[in-house]
């Protein structure tokens, strides 16, 4: 498991757009370096994030080796319903981290 | 050749945008990278300029991180949204950089990511709608650092 943070609201009002901001510790190595011998330093990504609202996936991101060490990823979701998001990051060798959080959704006013 | 059928492209679009005041820059010169990934991801499609907004620093002091903020032009209700996001990086040794599937419940087709950027070069976005019509967007960046420089040593 990677250390991930998550920036999220844990309550909001139905309807409501919320920013969702994601960082994880990830060194994002892009098979394109050399280390001070000389030899190519291997590949090492993350190559697909997932947001899932209540089981169902909101938001995906298929990540390529140009993007930054610990990948920085900002969206926007709707509330609907009271549950859960899933963040889940797979790394090149389907290595999972997941992380999870509750939301209250109240009823629009 | 390639490059005409985009000149007529971007013509024919610029035509449809003229009424617009602020204008994102748009896919004018698209370089042989670029044209290989958008023949890979959408041979048929046609790709339209104009609707994605890129915010993107002109000048980067350092190309291992640049942080990059996209939007889209869309309503996102359930029958007229932003289903994809995909940045091409032409001058990048892969100019894959990421790709973004959104979906009505997105509620807003914004995205904010970092990104690595080699060179100097113009930054290319992809948006693909609802309805299937593609457009795009671009942005001009220089960086003083380049990413991949430190492969060398």
């Amino acid at each position: 498991m990677l250390k991930a943070r998550i920036s999220v609201p844990a309550r909001a009002r139905q309807g409501e757009i919320m920013a969702v901001k994601t960082l994880i510790s990830h060194p994002m190595e892009t098979g394109f370096r050399r280390n001070s011998l000389g030899q190519a330093i291997p590949r090492d990504i993350l190559t697909r994030f997932e947001c899932r609202y209540n089981e169902k996936p909101v938001f995906t991101a298929t990540l390529h080796p140009a993007v930054a060490a610990n990948p920085f990823i900002a969206f926007h979701v709707r509330a609907q319903d009271s549950g859960k998001l899933e963040f889940i990051w797979t790394d090149q060798d389907d290595q999972v981290t997941r992380v999870t959080r509750e939301l209250t959704v109240d009823p629009a006013a | 050749m390639i490059r005409t059928i985009n000149r007529r492209n971007w013509l024919a679009g610029a035509g449809t945008l003229a009424t617009l005041t602020v204008q994102p820059r748009l896919l004018a010169a698209v370089s042989e990278p670029v044209q290989s990934v958008l023949k890979r991801d959408f041979p048929t499609a046609e790709i339209q300029p104009g609707r994605v907004n890129i915010e993107l620093p002109a000048l980067a002091e350092n190309g291992n991180s640049v942080r990059m903020k996209i939007s889209v032009d869309s309503p996102m209700t359930p029958t007229d949204y932003v289903s994809f996001i995909q940045i091409i990086a032409q001058a990048n040794p892969l100019p894959d950089v990421a790709r973004f599937d959104l979906s009505h419940a997105n509620g807003l087709a914004e995205v904010e990511t970092r990104i690595r950027v080699s060179a100097e070069q113009d930054i290319v976005v992809v948006a693909g709608l609802s309805d299937g019509s593609l457009w795009s967007g671009s942005a001009h960046i220089v960086v003083t650092v380049a990413a991949c420089l430190d492969a060398l040593y």
